[in-house]
Order: structure tokens, then sequence, then C-alpha cells
């Protein structure tokens, strides 16, 4: 602790601290303030007030929209587990071509612009979309499925878009398994299913809640894919935002339900990060 | 009909035969050593002892039974991987538990006998660590416990002391060597280390390019290796390029002394280092000393001959060694000469 301060390391660091500052601590900063101010139905007041978060909290129309909200998170990170773990486990077995072709695969919603995307979903699921088509066709329904509009519709379109996030994770942490733990287990008797389920899953605990945090936290604040495939009649929390900034102007109660968001958002991962972490701590190191 | 038979064993990648014909017969309690340079093929023969790798020719038998196409997981033998592959998130005790919970054993019984192998390797007191929370030297007890506890007909030890330092190795070694003749295991350990399979192995099976090339008790294979390889790769060798007729040998044109039944024709004159003496009469070959090394023990001397390079050692009794530079006449015994045919084992 004896060594001169280097200045140079602040200097470097700087630029990016402004930028920080300007782009992401004082907009938010602004928002909470903005959330505290009344509306009049014209104008913004200027008398402090805790107005929007009452209605906010009294009001059975957004406690709704924030169920609503958590719930498609939820069954949207559970989903993702439940397809990206054995998806990971499965690209970390092919050879190295065959992985670099399924990587691509796997990293293809990522790299098409979510509107595109999302229309692309909605042109598979409409009432005249290509499934219901093919099953009118084949007379497997008789009446079309509804699935635009539907949490199903938007719970599919971000499972799609956010699977890869989980890869990713999962797949860091399998390359920190030592495979030869899994064929240590095998000569002590266990079959596949066991070693996957008792060596490989605890052992790639830290990349699920990762992934896990980064997909329920996309999945909070997503608005592009409930806007496009939700619409108007399955409102979340973003695109309630959304209207309230730019249909109803009032811009204090949109402002405080960003904050809320914020708040529960980053309540519920910093809970479940530290709940994880105590539960496994020997896996996280 | 032995114990445990390899016969014929092949494995082949792709165009690359990582071992071919290997065949080998271990008798019950026996502890074999495959040893060899990297890429002999001696860690594969060890995965197909396993099930890990299955052959592409040959055959394993364990007891009279074919075991060549049974999965790893119902073949029951006991292995200490080079990593030794401890399940991070799970205690000593749940590591050493996992085999017998596999085979549902009862509870009590499973706790009794985690508990005895627990002893047996003197960790005890550890049963509740993580195997974060141990030293290397603890956590390749753990790993052979691990082994042991679910009593496998066979122990395979692919390389088990390689992660450790050179100090808390030789005091592994002859802990394995204790535990080995205790509980009586049929053990086959893999290592690139000759020092390591001449201290613990009954026999030693020397590899190299995917064969066998010689099979011995440790003293044997050193007095009496097969070729030039097994006389380089286990101990120091001088090795000489020459042609041998009526009981002598020709190298370079210099007349060398040949035991009676060495090979004749084309050969390789092999002589050990601590065989080579230095004399005054009528010696053998002169030189002069290039290099001298202090071992502690003895001293190593290379001295260049017309022969070329003949490397010696002497046993330090606290005499002055001779110095470098210095002109000296060497000499050695017949009878502790090898003579081969030459390139056998090359």
């Amino acid at each position: 602790m004896n060594e001169p301060r280097q200045p140079l390391p602040y200097w470097l660091g700087t630029p990016a601290a402004v930028a920080m500052l300007a782009f992401v601590v004082l907009p938010l900063v602004l928002t909470l303030s903005l959330s505290f101010y009344p509306f009049t139905g014209s104008h913004i007041g200027t008398q402090l007030t805790g107005a929007n978060y009452a209605s906010i909290a009294g009001d059975g129309y957004y406690r709704a929209i924030f169920l609503r909200t958590f719930e498609l998170a939820l069954v949207v990170t559970a989903l993702t587990i439940a397809i990206g773990v054995p998806e990971a486990y499965v690209l970390s077995r092919l050879s190295p071509r065959w992985r670099a072709v399924s990587m691509l695969i796997v990293l293809g919603p990522l790299l098409i612009s979510v509107v595109v995307r999302t229309l692309g979903w909605a042109i598979l699921l409409g009432n005249e979309g290509v499934i219901n088509r093919a099953l009118l066709a084949t007379g497997l329904v008789q009446e079309p499925v509804k699935m635009m509009f539907t949490f199903t519709g938007v719970v599919v379109a971000l499972v799609h878009v956010l699977v890869p996030f989980m890869v990713l994770a999962v797949w860091a942490s399998l390359q920190k398994l030592d495979p030869a733990t899994e064929q240590a287990a095998e000569t002590l008797g266990a079959g596949p299913w066991t070693v996957l389920r008792r060596i490989v899953v605890p052992q790639v605990i830290p990349g699920v809640l990762s992934g896990g945090l980064i997909v329920f936290a996309l999945v909070a604040s997503a608005f592009a894919t409930p806007a496009i495939i939700g619409g108007r009649r399955l409102k979340v929390v973003p695109t309630t935002i959304y209207d309230e900034f730019l249909g109803n102007l009032n811009w204090p109660l949109g402002a405080a339900l960003a904050v809320v968001l914020v708040v529960i958002v980053l309540s519920v991962s910093l809970s479940v990060n530290r709940g994880v972490e105590r539960r496994f701590k020997q896996v996280f190191e | 009909m032995s114990f445990l038979e390899l016969q014929g064993l092949d494995k082949r990648y792709g165009e690359f035969m990582a071992v071919s014909g290997c065949s080998l017969a271990v008798e019950q309690g026996e502890f074999v050593c495959l040893l060899g340079p990297s890429g002999c093929g001696k860690t594969t023969t060890l995965q197909m002892l396993a099930g890990l790798a299955p052959p592409s020719a040959g055959r394993i038998l364990l007891d009279g039974r074919d075991i060549t196409n049974v999965k790893p997981s119902e073949r029951g033998l006991g292995i200490v991987f080079q990593s030794y592959a401890l399940f991070p998130h799970m205690t000593v005790h749940d590591n050493v538990a996992f085999g017998l919970e596999m085979r549902r054993v009862a509870a009590a019984e499973r706790e009794q006998r985690v508990r005895e192998v627990l002893d047996l390797v003197h960790l005890e007191t550890m049963a509740a660590r993580y195997p974060r929370e141990l030293s290397g030297g603890q956590r390749q007890r753990v790993a052979m416990a691990r082994a042991l506890v679910i009593r496998p007909p066979v122990l395979l030890l692919d390389e088990p002391m390689g992660a450790l330092d050179a100090k808390l190795r030789e005091e592994m070694q002859i802990e394995l060597r204790a535990l080995q003749r205790r509980v009586g295991i049929t053990t086959i350990m893999v290592t690139h280390d000759q020092a390591e399979a001449m201290t613990l192995a009954d026999r030693v099976v020397l590899m190299n390019k995917g064969r066998i090339e010689q099979v011995a008790r440790p003293f044997d294979m050193y007095e009496h290796p097969n070729g030039r390889f097994a006389s380089t790769f286990l101990g120091k060798a001088n090795v000489f390029r020459g042609h041998a007729a009526g009981g002598v040998a020709e190298v370079l044109g210099h007349r060398l002394p040949c035991p009676s039944d060495g090979a004749t024709g084309a050969i390789d004159y092999i002589v050990r280092p601590e065989k080579v003496v230095v004399t005054a009469q009528s010696p053998l070959v002169r030189g002069r000393i290039a290099v001298r090394i202090f071992l502690g023990n003895h001293w190593l001397f290379q001295v260049d001959t017309p022969l070329g390079p003949i490397q010696f050692t002497q046993v330090n009794r606290g005499e002055t060694a001779a110095a470098e530079g210095q002109e000296v006449g060497l000499g050695w015994p017949a009878e502790h000469v090898r003579v081969v045919p030459a390139g056998a084992g090359a």
C-alpha cells in the first residue's frame, strides 16, 4: 500500500465514468424525481407528492399488469432454463466443427432485428398465419387456434430470443467442468440421467443463475415483443410506461411505474442471487 | 487363466493406432505399472480397461468373464483419475458414499463402509470438508477412498501422483504401496515416471508407440532390458550400435567383451553407467571427462571417447572425484553388458 498512487488508471477510467453518469445515473435520478410530481391532466404540477405511487399500489389495473409482467418473466426464465441447459450440454459434446455450426444457429435470433424477428412470429402465429393454416389444412383443428395477442404467444416469442443468453451462460460454466467427474460418476455406477442430475447440473448452477438473472431482467423490461405480439390487450409494465408517456402524456405516472419496475427487478435479482450462492456455495469460487 | 487378461487389444482413432496388439495377464493381488512416454498408449489402455474407450479389437477378461462390452457403470472397477475428478459440490463423505448410493447399499452399512475407508486413508476427520478445502495429497486419498469403498475387483490408477510435488509424491508412493498390500487389491497404474514404476510395481509393462515393449519385474527389466528403448527409458544407459560374433562385439573398430548369451550380427551394445569403472589396467576405452555433476550420494560423469560420449557414475565415498578435463581409462565386466539385436525396441 506504500506504492505511490498511479493517476493513469483513473484518467483512463474517466470517459467511461462520465458516460455512465450522463447516460445512466442522471436519467435514473431525473426519472425518480419526476415520479414525485403531480399530473393535472394537462400539465405537470410543482407540489411534490406520493400520489403516483399511491395510485399504482391502490389500482387493481396496475397490479394486474405488474403481476402479468412477473409471471411472464418467471415462465420465460423457467422455459429458457429447461431448454437452454440441455442445449448447452449437447453443444459442449459436439465435435468442434458441428459446435461452430450449432452455435451460429443458437445465436441466430440475436443477429436479427427485434422488430423483424417479432413480426416474423406474428406471421407464424396469426389467425391467418402459417401455423393455423397448416393446422386447418390437416384438419387437426376446426377453428384457428388463437395465439396472437395471448400470453402463450408472447412467451413463445420471448423464449425464442432469450434462449441464447441462457445457452451462453451455461456454456461458460460447462467449460470449467472437469469431464472426468462425469466419467468418475459413471464408473461408480451412475447411469447417464443420474450423472446429469447429480454431477453436471449442480456444477453449472452458477451459469444457470447468471443466465436466469439476465433472462428475467430482459423479460421484465422487454418492450417490442409484448408490444407486437401482446398488443394493447396484453399489457406489461414496459408497454404501460410507453403508453403513459406517449399516449396519456402522464410522465410522472410513467416515471413512477419505471421506478417500481427497476426496484422490483433489482430486489428479486439480488435476493435470488444471494440465496443461490449461499445454497450452492461450493461451486461458486 | 489369469485374474485379468487383455487379449490383443487395439485402439484406432481414424488412421492413428493408439494401441496395437496389447496382450497382458495380471494375477490377483498384483500391482502392475503401465510405463511409457506420453502418447505411448498407456492411458488409452487403462481407459479400455475402465470401459471409457471401447477397444477396436481384442478382448478383456476379468475372472474368466468377458467384460469387453460391459458398460463402465456395470464393470464395478475402481478408478482414480489423474485430476482425481472429485465432485466439487459434495463433501468428502458424499464423494465417497456416491458409489455405495448408486449400488443402493443400505444407509447404515453405507455409513459404516465410508467410515472404514476414510480410516484406511487417514481422512476420518475430513469427512465434512469439501474437496477445495483439502491439500493435493488429501484429495488424492479421497479419490482413492472413493474408488476402494465399492470393493472393486481391480483398482485402476491414472498417473495418481502427477499433480503432487516431488516430496509429497515420494510419501504418497510409500503410502500407496502399503495400502495396496493391506487391501490386497489387484492394481493397474499408469505412469510416465520410471522411478515411480520401479518403487511401486510388482511388474512393469513398458509401452512405446502403442505397443508393449517389455513386461518384467523392475529389477529384471533394469538388468535385462530387451532393447535400446527399455534400457534408456528405465534408468540410464550407454548404447552403442555394433556387430557381434563369437562372444566378441565390435563397435567402431573397438573390440568389447560380450556375455555368452547375447545376440549376434548387428547389435545394440548396452552398458549401465553404474557398471562402468575407472581403471588404469587395460581399459576398454580411454577418454577425457567432459562433464562432472555432483548429485549428493553419487557423481555423474560424461566422458568423450572414440565410441562416443559415455556416462558413468561413482558412489560418493567422501573422496575427491576425477576432475573435468582429466584423461581416464574405462572398463566394465562382460557379465553386466546386454547385447540385443540392433533396433530391438527402438
